[in-house]
Formats: C-alpha cells, structure tokens, sequence
C-alpha cells in the first residue's frame, strides 16, 4: 500500500452516495453460493487515455481486468466489438441504453491521467446498466509500471461489489516448478501473480526444494529444501533474497507453515523413524512439541484465529485427518469417509477444511468442515493433491500429475484452479511443470 | 583425427561406467534397474563400492504403505551386515524412498521410516552407530519410470548408500 495512495475522501463520498440509493434487491448482483450459473456480461471498455503512455496504460488496464472477472467464471466480459458508445464519449457521461442494446448488465468506466510527479491516478467507476446506476469506484495514484497491480485492484473492487465477497486478483502464487526426466527431476522454487504474469524463478535448481507457503504479509516463504544434502525446513524473504535455515534441528524437519499472526512457523520433524509436529517462535527461537505419538503426524495448518489445528495422522491406521487445539491439547479425528484423507489446510474463512484423498486408485481434491461434515469432492484424478485456498476462501489451487509409462513418457504435472462448488477448473499455465501451489493473502 | 574421436569415445564410455556406481541420489540412468549392472567384463574390487552394490545388494524392498522389513529385505540386510563387518571403513547413508500413490509430506515421513528400518536392521546387529545415516526422499526419487505396481514395488525401498 506504500506506493499506493488512496483518494479516500473521494471514494467515501462516493460510498455515501450509493448507500441512499435504491434498495439492494433491484442490483446487478451475483449470488456465488448457488452451483454452476450464467456469467455475468460486462462491458469492460479500455480506460481512457490522453497521451499514448496513458491509452495504452488504459487498454492494459482492460485487458487485465477482463481476464481476471473471465477467469473467476462469474463474469463474460463482452466483446469490445459490440460497444456503441466511444470511449471518449462514455468519459461525459454513460449512454446506457447503448450498452442495454448489448445486453452488457454492468459496465466498467475508467480513465488514466499522468499527475506530472512521475505517477499516474487511475480512476474508475462502475455501474449497472439496467438500474442506471453508480455502484463503487475509486482513484488511485501508483507508478506507472505499477499498472498490473492496479488492473488487479480494478477486478477486485469490481468482484466485491457484485458478489458482496472480497477479491483474490491482487494475489500472487508461489510453487515448485519441475523440469527433468522423473527419476532426475530438477525443481525450483517460482513466484508468479495469480494470473501467471511476473513469473520468476526464486532458486536454481541445484537443491531439491518442495512445499512453499506464504507468510501472511506474502513477504515470506517457508519451504523444504535439501540444501547440501539435508532436509530442512527455510525461510525466503523476497525483499531481500536471503534464506534462512528455520533452527538446527536433529532430524528432517518438513511440511512448514506460518501462524496466522506470522510469528511461528509450525512444522514436522523426523527422528528416528517417529514424525511429531512442533512449533518454531520467530521471535523467541523457543520450539515445542505439540504431537506426541509414534505415528506419522504431519501437514498441520492453523485456522485463521490461531486457536486450533488441524493435521494428518495415521494414529488410527490410516491416513486421516484430526484438529487439535494449537497447543496440542485435545486431538480429535474429523475424516470417517472410506479411503485416506491428506494434506488438510483451514480455508481463511475458517468455515471448511480442503484436503487430499485418497479411494479406490484415485486421488481426489475436496472440502469439508472443521467438525467433518459436509463432506464434498471438487476434483479427480490420477494424481491430485496440495491444494491452496485463495484469500476469499472462494477458489481453490491443486495440482494434478499424468500417470507415465514405463520410459516415463506422459509425464505431466500442471497447477490448476476450481471454484468451490467444484466448477470452473481452469490450469494455471507456468513455462515449466508445476506443482505444490500456494496462494498469497492479498497483497497489502 | 580418428584416434582423437576414439580416446574421446573411451572418455566417455568411462564416465558411463562412474554413473552407474551405486549412488542412487543422483540417478540419471533412467533403465529402471533395481541393481545397477557392473558387469563389464571387468573384474569387481572385493571390499569396493561396486562389490558392495554387485555382489551384496545395495537395497531392500518394502510393501506399500509399510516400514516394517519384510523376509526378503531382512535377508539382503544380513549380508549387508557381514560385508559391512568386513569392511569397516565405510560409513553410509540409508535413503528411505516411496511410490508416487501417496501425498508428498506423507511419503517424506513414510521415506523416513523406511530408512529408519533398515538403519535399526543394520544398528542392532553389529554395524556401529556412527556409521549409519538416514535421509528421506518420499516420492521425490524414483528408479521406476512407470506409473504401474512393477515399478512402485521399485520405488519403494531402503538404499544403503557407502560414503
């Protein structure tokens, strides 16, 4: 948010305004509760520009938030072919009969001004067609290559207003990106935004690395990386580039997290053929155990309050998955389905719980709530697993593995998305394979 | 000309011969053979890494989803306790690995326990403590290309690795 400064007053003002407005029920409004449904179309025309580095800030700015709203599959942004009204007409005032013509129930108007210190104010405003109504808008001032966030901001605001749920576009996803036959396979650790934009490389492949996860200021990375040989659970600052072993540990220490409130990491370790999960302070490098029991307990998570955990254990036999309060005290089983339940992590909304299972030869990405109710399957396959909640808690990450044959050819690992009521599976294209995603918090 | 091509030919045949030594990290073979073949037609070293792999058996096999060692492995591990009395110079790194039909952090533990096993097989009957490491792998380094039963029942095993 540094860079970025709200015109709050202005965008105040204007919430006031709408706020008298009408009553809700006569809104151009999408319900995301309900299963499959009808996207909503969207006139999403370029931002205007007066000098060429505006218009064509402006028409990036389009594009991007028209991709995001597309990929959310809630919204069709129409086809800029249909559009009557001229953009630098619609910057006086919008015509919407014009856009009812095109059957556009919402239209995005926007505008990019240079303000002369090396910056640029975004405006933008959005209305609904058929009411003839403003909806939510803002400005914001930003550096000009600074666009792509604005863009997310954009369909963020955007999706807020029409779904009554916070956004995930200003988001980025860190994971593993795997090159390399299969029994020499190189992975390296990559960033990217959640549209797959700004990809970059953080690690060179010379370790083997696995299982990142966001801090929740995005900043940090905690993941598992077999530097010099050993097995052990670092920390990454992207500010500064530098990783840090999490302690010195005397066995493989894997499956790392962040608390909610960014001061522990909590994580498994290894030793002697028994795995516990222990908690790491940041601040007071004190460590404690908070499983103890000669089964295999490992892949905590926090619920978003911090109170609990939940973590898998094969204590029972099986694979399954139990919550705990988050000093260990009172581990209770949840998973009573047929099959092996895995890799539970607590959506931010802490209402359900997403995991991997195992059934009959299959593998399968599901949800369900912390108590082990409701019980739903989102994806199939030979291979899925990991997945990673989107900040709303709305949308899902996994991803999924092709079976090979005996040479290794079919090899395939992507990232993919789903919406969660388990439609709208999309892959997240990356330059190389990829797996083990994990989604950031909104950015600040 | 010819006779350059030639020793270039032998330099390369010999870096071949390297990288089927018994270290199984770094696999790049990708045949998928649970015993790498030494076998040239040279005669192996008695007491060499290669002796220990041709001769002994560098590693052991387990059911799925299972760290407990089975008869065979106990077996195999039995002669890696006497060639490892033999020659006690050698320390040695156990990697625990297993099959792709299970999730990452799963098999790291899993992996672990493997290597733990054979560790313990190899501890209680005479090899020194402070020979022994373990390092676990989970899923992350298979022999076995094939996503198939033949080639999991590859993957899942106990290497012992001499240093």
């Amino acid at each position: 948010m540094s860079r970025i400064r709200f015109f709050a007053a202005l965008a105040a003002v204007i919430v006031l305004g709408v706020l008298t407005v009408g009553p809700a029920s006569a809104e151009v409004r999408i319900d995301i509760t309900r299963g499959q449904m009808k996207p909503l179309p969207i006139a999403i025309p370029d931002f205007a520009g007066f000098t060429a580095q505006e218009s064509q800030i402006g028409k990036d700015i389009s594009r991007v938030v028209s991709a995001d709203l597309e990929r959310s599959g809630l919204f069709k942004p129409v086809d800029p072919k249909a559009f009557i009204q001229t953009v630098a007409s619609l910057q006086v005032q919008p015509r919407f009969p014009d856009w009812k013509a095109i059957n556009a129930e919402a239209l995005v108007q926007g505008k990019v001004e240079s303000t002369g210190d090396g910056r640029v104010k975004v405006e933008f405003r959005l209305w609904d067609v058929f009411a003839e109504a403003y909806m939510t808008g803002w400005t914001l001032s930003a550096a000009p290559q600074d666009w792509r966030r604005l863009s997310h901001k954009v369909a963020d605001a955007i999706y807020k207003r029409i779904t009554g749920e916070d956004g995930y576009f200003d988001t980025q996803i860190v994971y593993i990106a795997e090159s390399g036959p299969k029994n020499d396979r190189k992975k390296r650790l990559a960033i990217m935004d959640q549209d797959g934009e700004g990809h970059r490389f953080l690690t060179d492949g010379s370790e083997l690395v696995l299982t990142p996860r966001f801090s929740p200021s995005s900043r940090e990375i905690t993941y598992l990386s077999y530097f010099k040989g050993v097995p052990r659970v670092y920390v990454f600052n992207l500010d500064t580039g530098r990783r840090e072993a999490l302690g010195n540990f005397p066995g493989m220490t894997f499956a790392p997290r962040f608390s909610p409130d960014g001061n522990k990491v909590i994580f498994s370790m290894a030793e002697d053929g028994n795995t516990e999960i222990y908690e790491m302070n940041l601040l007071t490098r004190q460590k404690a155990r908070l499983t103890n029991n000669p089964a295999i307990d490992t892949a905590p998570s926090y619920a978003p309050d911090g109170s609990q955990l939940v973590f898998e254990s094969d204590r029972g036999g099986g694979q399954q998955i139990y919550v705990m309060a988050s000093n260990g005290a009172n581990p209770n089983r949840i998973s009573f389905g047929d099959g092996r339940y895995a890799t539970p992590v607590w959506s931010p909304r802490g209402d359900l719980i997403a995991f991997t299972k195992q059934k009959g030869g299959q593998f399968f990405i599901g949800v369900m709530r912390p108590d082990g109710s409701g019980e739903r399957l989102l994806a199939e396959g030979f291979l899925v697993e990991g997945p990673t909640w989107a900040p709303n808690g709305r949308v899902l990450s996994f991803f999924r593995e092709a079976p090979s044959d005996e040479r290794g050819r079919g090899q395939s690992v992507r990232l993919y998305t789903i919406d969660l009521t388990g439609f709208n599976e999309r892959v997240l294209l990356t330059p190389l394979d990829g797996s083990d995603p994990a989604w950031s918090p909104l950015i600040p | 000309m010819k006779l350059r091509f030639l020793s270039i030919f032998a330099a390369v045949a010999l870096v071949a011969a390297c990288e089927s030594a018994p270290s199984d990290t770094g696999a790049k073979g990708g045949t998928g053979q649970t015993t790498p073949a030494v076998s040239t037609g040279k005669s192996i070293v008695a007491g060499s890494k290669e002796d220990f792999v041709a001769n002994v058996g560098d590693r052991v096999f387990f059911d799925f989803d299972k760290s407990s060692l089975r008869a065979d492995a106990k077996a195999s591990l039995a002669k890696q306790v006497a060639w490892l009395k033999q020659y006690p110079n050698y320390s040695m790194t156990i990697e625990g690995h297993a099959d792709e039909r299970g999730t990452r952090e799963y098999n790291l533990a899993l992996g672990e326990k493997r290597a733990n096993s054979v560790k313990e097989f190899l501890v209680a009957n005479g090899v020194a403590v402070a020979r022994v490491k373990t390092v676990s792998y989970g899923k992350e380094r298979p022999v076995a290309l094939g996503s198939n039963e033949a080639a999991w029942s590859q993957n899942r095993r106990g290497v012992t690795v001499l240093n």
